[in-house]
């Protein structure tokens, strides 16, 4: 990993109190690539995740975001908003995080706030209704709707987001954070909850987001979904990093095999099956 | 359906005998439930009244002309109380069925569906035409003058704070210091530079606006409750300045007089350049008050228009977002500090605006005026109203400002009559009058969004 490496963690820890819960972890995220942090329940991937997208505030380490042209950040000393309007980090939440009394168009309007801000002047020049502020408005609504259109909830585009599926609105937040231009998009456990069908649609999406070439890290316990979609895989236990590979590498590791059988055994099963 | 399965059965006169049977009985049961249900209710309705009430209705108690304690029962009233509560509770449980529950999709003919939307159109345009119109036919009543200025302060304070309280979702309950804010800056710059009111008026908004902000900071990382009980100091403490800053705000016998606004420059009194003296008609004082009625109806329709396009330009999208989900927010990269500090600017700057207009109004302003109940009130009006919705906040203000008059009549049980019209109120429309949002931008058709969707934000 040289290069070509859009996210770097280097020696990450997080202690709260005095429970450890992400302990000196490093790995890498590889440019147009999907990345899968795995791992058994409490294993500390979400709080990795919180440190990323900057809701917590790492106790040590250094998370570095490397931009196409070149630019560094460091994305332990931003705040939290920052980091997706200037970092370019975008993620979605574990437990969806939309805005229910929002329609959907409202929602991926949000989601472009801050270039609509400055085409607004701040305000300003939007409340007189300077014309560059109308086409910015509309160039808005024009992506969002080629976003749902993207994942098929161009009809349900006045409808109220809590109104929607569950399965519709965990499309809809992908679609929201992909209204913010990132450079790396950060999933928590995007197919949670998910039928077969509606995964495999997931699937198509995700690789088809990387394909026009944004990053992808996620976390999931579909392994049917890491193992299909990812093109490296870190694995994590106990706040430490236990295995890190490519797929097929991954899934053979007694180390991984090990630890999921150590926290559910359906999980190791499901790991196993996936290697058959 | 249910009828034809009978004869059918009865034309068999076989084993579905039973089952279409049952249908009818289960209802039946299901109906004495109810009654039984709502007979238990107001039982015990009926009960909490009678322990609440026996020593405060029942027992009447005096001091005697020797010091001694007399007392005498007044059962009678009691049992009439208990009555009334017994049989109110029937009936409010009867309505409630009737009426079902808010969130229930009731059906509703197409005709008459058409109908509704086409008066829920109807509506901003004819109140906009009917207070156009007040001082025009009720020229010689002074009062409904005054009661519509009355009233169409509170609309501007209810559209102000609807920024705050209904858009971004910050529980705000000092939003009067505000107002008191606008009120001082005007009677001061007037009163000690001799400053006119239309340079005063985005004065008193722009230092409301500052006021906004100062008291934004400090609570930035409050939320709901807590947010709520800081604004409420901070109103108070405003309060508490203007009361002992003697020298400046003049204590208790506040600040007096105040100039009376001016029809840009031209001041509307008997005098020689007077307004009447120049047009050449007749001076008469109920000028000035058709006046200072269309001075602010149209300082609260501009309110109105600036929050109408706010709510359709980003930061309005953004305070809307914010009372949705504080935490997506800032996952999107919105920086909820400055969005919360311009809604509480924005919302001050209305607020202050309302208290420069108050002020001239008045000619006379003490802290008197700028109590915690004045607060209570707008916030009354905009919950009251339906969070965010424009028409609702208007309607509200006109029920309630417009109600307080109106239950003049019953003299000393108006507020008793006022309190029971308001818990009725939101018994039946517990998400406030308008209860739903329009989208702020649509691809085909706005479809109204029910407020049970929305949240209240969390401050």
């Amino acid at each position: 990993m040289s290069g070509d490496t859009i996210l770097y963690v280097d020696r990450l820890t997080m202690r709260f109190g005095g429970v450890v819960a992400v302990n000196d972890l490093s790995f890498a995220a590889a440019r147009h690539k999907i990345t899968a942090l795995i791992g058994p329940n409490g294993a500390g991937k979400t709080t990795v995740f919180n440190c990323i997208t900057g809701f917590y505030k790492p106790t040590s380490g250094i998370i570095r975001i490397t931009h196409d042209d070149g630019r560094h950040i460091q994305l332990e000393r931003l705040n939290d908003f920052r980091i997706s309007k200037q970092a370019k980090v975008a993620r979605t939440f574990q437990n969806i995080r939309l805005f229910p009394g929002m329609t959907a168009l409202e929602n991926l309007m949000v989601a472009q706030h801050n270039a609509l801000m400055r085409a607004s002047g701040f305000t300003f020049l939007g409340l007189i209704g300077v014309p560059s502020y109308r086409t910015a408005e509309k160039d808005a609504i024009d992506r969002a709707k080629r976003w749902l259109d993207r994942i098929g909830l161009l009809d349900r585009a006045d409808d109220a987001a809590g109104n929607l599926a569950y399965g519709d609105q965990r499309r809809l937040e992908i679609a929201r954070a992909m209204c913010t231009e990132p450079a790396l998009l950060c999933l928590d456990e995007p197919a949670a909850g998910l039928n077969a069908r509606e995964s495999s649609a997931l699937s198509e999406l995700l690789l088809s987001i990387r394909d026009q070439g944004t990053s992808i890290l996620l976390i999931e316990h579909d392994m049917s979904v890491v193992m299909e979609i990812s093109d490296h895989i870190a694995v994590m236990d106990y706040g430490v990093k236990i295995a890190e590979g490519a797929p097929q590498q991954v899934r053979d590791d007694p180390k991984v095999i090990a630890a999921y059988l150590g926290a559910d055994e359906e999980e190791a099963a499901a790991i196993m099956e996936s290697g058959k | 359906m249910r009828i034809r399965s009978n004869t059918e059965a009865n034309v068999k006169s076989t084993a579905p005998v039973r089952v279409t049977v049952a249908p009818p009985d289960l209802t039946q049961t299901s109906r004495r439930a109810g009654i039984v249900f709502i007979f238990k209710k107001a039982l015990i309705s009926a009960l909490v009244a009678f322990v609440l009430f026996s020593l405060m209705i029942g027992i009447r108690t005096e001091a005697g002309p020797n010091g001694q304690l007399i007392y005498w029962t007044r059962f009678d009233d009691l049992a009439t109380i208990v009555a009334i509560v017994f049989g109110g509770s029937i009936i409010v449980e009867l309505l409630r069925q009737w009426w079902g529950d808010s969130n229930t999709v009731r059906a509703i003919p197409t005709p008459l569906k058409g109908a509704l939307d086409f008066t829920g159109r109807a509506i901003p345009p004819l109140l906009l035409t009917c207070a156009l119109l007040v001082p025009v036919i009720f020229y010689n009543q002074r009062y409904v003058i005054d009661t519509g200025i009355q009233v169409l302060t509170y609309v501007m304070l209810g559209w102000g704070l609807n920024v705050v309280v209904g858009l971004a979702g910050l529980l705000d309950l000092g939003y009067v210091a505000f107002y008191a804010v606008g009120a001082y800056s005007y009677a001061l710059l007037a009163t000690n530079f001799g400053l006119t009111f239309w340079i005063c008026l985005p004065l008193a908004g722009i230092f409301a606006a500052c006021w906004g902000v100062l008291l934004g900071f400090p609570v930035l990382r409050l939320r709901g409750d807590y947010l709520a009980i800081v604004t409420l100091a901070f109103g108070e403490i405003i309060r508490l300045v203007i009361i002992n800053w003697q020298s400046l705000t003049g204590g208790p016998n506040g600040v007096s007089p105040i100039p009376r606004p001016t029809l840009f420059g031209i001041p509307l009194t008997a005098d020689e350049d007077g307004l009447a003296a120049r047009l050449g008609i007749e001076y008469s004082p109920t000028q000035r008050i058709v006046f200072l009625f269309y001075l602010i109806l149209a300082l609260a329709l501009v309110t109105n228009w600036v929050t109408i396009r706010l709510r359709r330009l980003p930061i309005g999208r953004a305070w809307e977002a914010l009372r949705e989900d504080e935490v997506a927010c800032r996952a999107l990269g919105i920086n909820t500090t400055t969005t919360k500090l311009t809604a509480f600017a924005t919302g001050a700057m209305f607020g202050g605006f309302a208290g420069a207009f108050f002020a001239t109004r008045q000619g006379f302003i003490s802290p008197e005026s700028f109590t915690f109940q004045e607060s209570a009130l707008v916030l009354a009006i905009v919950v009251l109203g339906g969070m965010g919705s424009q028409l609702g906040v208007a309607l509200a203000a006109l029920t309630l400002i417009g109600g307080f008059e109106l239950f003049r009549g019953f003299d000393q049980y108006r507020m008793l009559v006022f309190g029971m019209a308001m818990v009725l109120l939101m018994i039946w429309r517990p998400r406030g009058l308008i209860g739903h949002r329009a989208p702020t931008v649509f691809l085909r058709q706005s479809t109204a969004i029910s407020s049970e969707l929305a949240r209240e934000g969390l401050g």
